[in-house]
C-alpha cells in the first residue's frame, strides 16, 4: 500500500539552453589512435608509482643515513684520546698540544659560564619582548616587530662577532665594564683589569643571538593560550598585567621554558661570534672579565693546526660531547614545547 | 586587546601594572637597539669599502692597499651551488614522503630526525663532513664545504615541502587521479605544483641560512687568497673571509670585513625579505 | 559512445565496516542513472567503487566485479586504465588551482603523455564547448587560473577537464549541491545533452533533480539496493514500502 501522489505535478523538463545538435567531440583518427596507444606508455603502471614511493622513501632515510654517518665519524675519530684519557677528560683542566696532555674542563666551563650568562640575560628580555609583541603592542606593530626579531635571528654569526668585536667591546672596556665593577666588584664577577674581550663580552654577544629564538618560541606557545582563560582572569578584575601573569605565562610555563631550553641549545653549539670576542684563553677564572674558552671555540681555532692525531682526537672528543649535550638539550625541548602545544586545551590552571 | 578599567584597584597593582608594561617595552627597545646597531654600523663601515674594485679583484698581499673579495663571493656562489644540489633534492622527497606517505610511527621517526639534525651545532657537523671528506681526500674542498652546508639545508627543506604539501587540499589529489592521472605524477605534476611557491619559500630560507655559515668551512673548504674555479680545491667563501680579515691586525683588513659583511647581509636580508613578500602574495593565491 | 555498466555482488568496506552490502545492477548506456538515498547510505561509495577511487582510502577494500563495456574493471587492470575510461566530477568544484584554464582541461591529455599542441587545442575547444563554458572563457584560456571563475563555471570547467580524456561513463557526484539555482540549471541541462554520448551516473540527494534528468533512479539504504527502476516508475509507483517513504519525505 502507498500514498497516491497525484497532488504532486509531474516535473518538467526545463531546457534553459537546448542546443539542437552537440560539437563534436571525436578526435581525428590519428589523433584517437595516439591518445589510447599513449595510454599505455611508461610510468602508468603500479611499478612506476612503487618505484618513485620508494625513492622518496630514500630520501626521507638519507636523513637517519647523515646523522648515523655524523655520529660514527665523531666516535670513530675520537678513539686515541677516548683511549688515553677516558672520561676524566672533562673534569682535568689541562690543556697542553705541545706534551700531549688534554683535558677539556676549561672549555666546558668556559661553555657553561658564557651560556650562564647568556641566559640570564636573554630569559626576562625574550619572555618580556614575547609579551610585549603578543599581548601588549598596538596591532600594527605587530607584523614590523616580528620581522624585526626574525632579521635579528638571520643575522650570521661571524657579523655579530665582527660588530663585537669593533663596538661592542669598546663599549664594554670603556663604559660597562667599569660600571659594573664599581658598583658590582665586591662579588667577584668583575675583578681584574677591562679589555673588554672577554666572557662577559661572549655572553653578551651570545643572549643578543639567543633572544630571537626565546621570543618566537614562546610567542608561538603563548598564542596557542585559550582566550577564555584571558578572559576568565579579566572577569575577576584583574589588571593587564596581572592578566598576563596568570592568565598566559602561567598556563605557558612549560612552552616557555622549552623556548628557554631550545635557546640554551643554541648557546652551547655557538661558534664564531663567541670565539672573536672570548679571548681564547683556556684558565677557569671567576670573574667576567677575563678571557675563556669555550668547547666550540677551541675547536674552531685548533682543529686545522692540530699536529698530532692524539691532538685531533682530543678537538673531535670535544666535539662529540657537544653533540650529545646538545642532543639531549633540544630533545628536551622539543618535547617541552610539543606537550605544552598539545596539552593547552586540557588545562586550566587557577 | 581587553583593558578593564582600573579605577577600583590599589595603588599597588596599579603601579605593578604600569612598571610591568613599561619594561616590557622597555625590553622590545633593548633587544631591537643591536639590531639597527648592527644595520647602521656595517652601513656606514661597508658602504664606503664596497667598491668595483672590491666585487672584482683579489685580496692582496698584506700591506697592499686595495683588492677584494671576487674569490670569496665567488667561492661562496660554488659551495652554496653543491649545498642547493644536496640538500634541495633530498629534502623535497624527503618532505614528499612525509607528507603522501608518511601515515605511520616511522615518519615521526623521521621528523624527529629532522629536529635532531637542525639542532646539530653547525661546527659539529663541519668536524665530522671533515672527517668523512677532507681526511679521506687528503685535501680541503669546495665540494667538502658544499656537503657541509647541504647536509645543514635538508632539514628545513623538508619541514617546509611537508608542510606545503599537507596544505594542498585532497580534492585536488581526488581531481588528478580520477582523471586517470598515476599517483606519482599526480603527486609531482599536480600536487607538488599546487604547493611550489610555499616550498620556494622553504628553499630560500634554508639558502639564506646556511650563506652566512661559517664554522662548517673552517675545516672543509677552508678558504684561499687566490682564485679557484675546481671543487677539489680549499675554496673561499665570504663568512671565511670576513672572519679571517676581522680577527687580523690590519685595518686595511678590518674595512674590507665590514665590506664583505655587508654584501653578506644585502643577500640575507635580501632573500628574506623577498620570501615574506612572495609568502603573504603568493599563498593565497596558490591555494584559494 | 557511452558503455553498459554491469555491477555483480559489489562489497565494499572501510576498515571493518561493510559499507556497501553485495549491490548488483545493470547501468544501461547512454542514459542518465540517478542514485539517490539518504546521507550514508553508500551512495558516494558506490559510484567511487565504479572508477576504482574508493580503494585510494587506505583502509579501504572492495569484492565483487564490476563490468565496464565489457572489460572488468578489477581484474588485474591497472586502476589508471579505468579512470581514464571512467570520469569523475566531485561535489564541490575542484579545478587545480595553480592552472590556467587552458591547463586545466588539458591536464588530463598532458599527464597522460599526450602533448601534440594543435590537437590539445582542438580538445579544450570542444570540450570547454560541450561543458557550455566556452563562449564564456575563449578569451581568456590562458590568462584566468582555473581558481578565479564562479562556482557553477568552475563546476563547468571540472566536467569539460573530465570530458577531455574522452571516458565512456560520466560520474557525478552531487555535481549541483554546491551550486546556486541557476548554474545547478545549466548544470542539468549539460547532464541531459551528456547522455547522448556518454553512460552518466549521478549521485543526488534532491530528487526533483533525479525526476527531472534521470531515465532510471536506484534507491540506496544503508549500503544496500532497494530499489532500481525507470525513474518515472519510482518516484510515482515505488514497489519498495521504504522507497515510498523516502521519497514522501518520512525520513531523510
Amino acid at each position: 500500500m502507498w500514498l497516491q501522489m497525484v497532488e504532486e505535478p509531474q516535473p518538467e523538463l526545463h531546457l534553459t539552453n537546448p542546443q539542437p545538435t552537440l560539437p563534436r567531440l571525436e578526435l581525428p583518427v590519428r589523433a584517437r589512435l595516439t591518445l589510447v596507444t599513449r595510454v599505455r606508455r611508461w610510468g602508468s603502471g603500479a611499478q612506476a608509482d612503487s618505484i618513485f614511493r620508494s625513492l622518496m622513501l630514500l630520501g626521507a632515510l638519507s636523513l637517519v643515513g647523515v646523522i648515523g654517518l655524523i655520529v660514527f665519524e665523531l666516535i670513530y675519530n675520537c678513539r686515541p684520546s677516548l683511549a688515553k684519557f677516558g672520561w676524566r677528560f672533562f673534569i682535568t683542566n689541562s690543556w697542553d698540544p705541545v706534551a700531549g696532555d688534554f683535558g677539556a674542563l676549561a672549555f666546558v666551563y668556559g661553555t657553561l659560564l658564557s651560556s650562564l650568562v647568556a641566559l640570564v640575560i636573554a630569559i626576562p628580555l625574550g619572555i618580556a619582548v614575547a609579551v610585549f609583541i603578543n599581548e601588549i603592542c598596538p596591532r600594527s606593530l605587530r607584523k614590523p616587530l616580528s620581522f624585526a626579531i626574525e632579521l635579528l635571528a638571520a643575522i650570521p654569526s661571524v657579523i655579530f662577532g665582527l660588530w663585537a668585536i669593533f663596538m661592542l667591546a669598546p663599549v664594554l672596556r670603556s663604559h660597562l665594564e667599569p660600571f659594573l665593577a664599581n658598583y658590582f666588584g665586591w662579588t667577584g664577577l668583575f675583578s681584574g683589569p677591562a679589555y673588554g674581550i672577554g666572557m662577559l663580552a661572549a655572553g653578551i654577544i651570545l643572549a643578543i643571538m639567543i633572544v630571537p629564538i626565546i621570543c618566537s618560541i614562546s610567542r608561538e606557545v603563548m598564542l596557542t593560550v585559550p582566550q577564555q582563560q584571558r578572559e576568565a582572569v579579566l572577569a575577576l578584575g584583574a589588571t593587564q598585567w596581572e592578566m598576563i601573569r596568570i592568565g598566559v605565562l602561567r598556563n605557558a610555563r612549560a612552552g616557555i621554558l622549552g623556548a628557554i631550553t631550545l635557546g640554551l641549545g643554541r648557546a652551547l653549539g655557538e661558534t664564531m661570534a663567541v670565539t672573536m670576542v672570548i679571548g681564547n684563553s683556556p684558565d677557569i677564572v671567576k670573574s667576567l672579565f677575563a678571557p675563556g674558552y669555550t668547547m666550540a671555540s677551541v675547536i674552531a681555532n685548533e682543529l686545522n693546526e692540530a699536529m698530532t692525531s692524539l691532538h685531533r682526537s682530543a678537538l673531535i672528543e670535544i666535539g662529540l660531547a657537544l653533540f650529545m649535550v646538545t642532543l639531549v638539550v633540544n630533545a628536551f625541548a622539543r618535547l617541552l614545547v610539543w606537550t605544552a602545544k598539545r596539552g593547552m586545551s586540557a588545562r586550566v590552571h587557577a | 586587546m581587553l583593558k578593564r578599567c582600573v579605577s577600583g584597584v590599589s595603588l599597588y597593582r596599579r603601579s605593578m601594572n604600569y612598571a610591568a608594561m613599561s619594561l616590557a617595552a622597555f625590553s622590545a627597545v633593548l633587544v631591537l637597539a643591536p639590531l639597527f646597531a648592527i644595520l647602521i654600523y656595517l652601513l656606514i663601515k661597508g658602504a664606503g669599502a664596497v667598491n668595483w674594485a672590491f666585487l672584482t679583484q683579489i685580496p692582496k698581499p698584506v700591506g697592499e692597499t686595495g683588492g677584494g673579495m671576487a674569490n670569496a663571493i665567488w667561492g661562496s656562489g660554488e659551495i652554496l651551488a653543491i649545498a642547493s644540489l644536496i640538500g634541495v633534492p633530498l629534502g623535497i622527497a624527503g618532505g614528499i614522503h612525509l607528507a603522501e606517505y608518511g601515515r605511520h610511527r616511522f615518519a615521526d621517526a623521521i621528523r624527529f630526525m629532522a629536529d635532531v639534525l637542525n639542532g646539530i651545532p653547525s661546527i659539529v657537523i663541519g668536524v665530522a663532513i671533515y672527517g668523512l671528506v677532507v681526511v679521506t681526500q687528503r685535501h680541503f674542498s669546495a665540494l667538502a664545504g658544499g656537503i657541509a652546508l647541504g647536509v645543514m639545508m635538508i632539514p628545513t627543506v623538508l619541514r617546509a615541502t611537508e608542510e606545503m604539501l599537507l596544505m594542498v587540499p585532497q580534492s585536488i589529489r581526488e581531481a588528478a587521479l580520477g582523471l586517470g592521472i598515476s599517483q606519482w605524477r599526480t603527486t609531482i605534476f599536480v600536487t607538488l605544483r599546487t604547493a611550489t611557491s610555499g616550498v620556494i619559500t622553504g628553499i630560500m630560507l634554508a639558502f639564506a641560512r646556511v650563506a652566512g655559515e661559517t664554522a662548517p668551512l673552517l675545516f672543509t673548504a677552508f678558504g684561499n687568497q687566490f682564485w679557484n674555479f675546481k671543487i677539489n680545491q680549499p675554496t673561499a667563501a665570504l663568512p671565511l673571509q670576513i672572519y679571517t680579515y676581522a680577527i687580523s691586525p690590519y685595518d686595511g683588513w678590518h674595512r674590507q670585513a665590514w665590506a664583505g659583511a655587508m654584501v653578506l647581509i644585502v643577500l640575507i636580508i635580501g632573500t628574506m625579505s623577498t620570501v615574506r613578500f612572495v609568502a603573504s602574495r603568493g599563498m593565497s593565491k596558490g591555494l584559494a | 559512445m557511452g558503455v553498459n555498466i554491469d555491477v555483480c555482488d559489489l562489497r565494499a568496506w572501510f576498515g571493518p565496516a561493510e559499507v556497501l552490502h553485495g549491490v548488483s545492477m545493470h547501468v544501461r548506456s547512454n542514459a542518465v542513472t540517478a542514485i539517490i538515498g539518504p546521507s550514508g547510505c553508500g551512495k558516494s561509495t558506490f559510484i567511487r567503487c565504479l572508477n576504482r577511487m574508493h580503494e585510494t582510502v587506505p583502509t579501504a577494500r572492495v569484492q565483487g566485479s564490476v563490468n565496464i563495456g565489457g572489460f572488468n574493471a578489477y581484474n588485474g587492470i591497472p586502476a589508471v586504465d579505468v579512470r581514464r575510461r571512467v570520469g569523475m566530477v566531485f561535489q564541490k568544484p575542484n579545478p587545480f588551482p595553480t592552472m590556467s584554464i587552458y591547463d586545466n582541461v588539458a591536464a588530463g591529455l598532458k599527464l597522460n603523455g599526450f602533448h601534440r599542441r594543435r590537437d590539445l587545442d582542438e580538445v579544450v575547444e570542444r570540450s570547454l564547448r560541450m561543458a557550455a563554458l566556452w563562449d564564456e572563457v575563449k578569451d581568456v584560456l590562458k590568462n584566468k587560473s582555473g581558481a578565479s571563475l564562479s562556482g557553477g563555471q568552475q563546476q563547468r570547467l571540472c566536467i569539460a577537464r573530465a570530458l577531455a580524456v574522452q571516458p565512456e561513463v560520466l560520474l557525478m557526484d552531487e555535481p549541483a549541491s554546491a551550486l546556486d539555482p541557476i548554474s545547478t540549471a545549466k548544470i542539468e541541462d549539460l547532464i541531459y545533452q551528456l547522455k547522448e554520448r556518454f553512460t552518466v551516473v549521478i549521485v543526488t540527494h534532491n530528487m526533483q533533480q533525479a525526476a527531472r534528468v534521470a531515465d532510471s533512479t536506484a534507491f540506496f539504504l544503508m549500503g544496500d539496493l532497494i530499489e532500481y527502476d525507470k525513474t518515472e516508475k519510482v518516484f510515482t509507483a515505488p514497489a519498495d514500502r521504504r522507497t515510498e517513504d523516502y521519497i514522501t519525505g518520512r525520513f531523510g
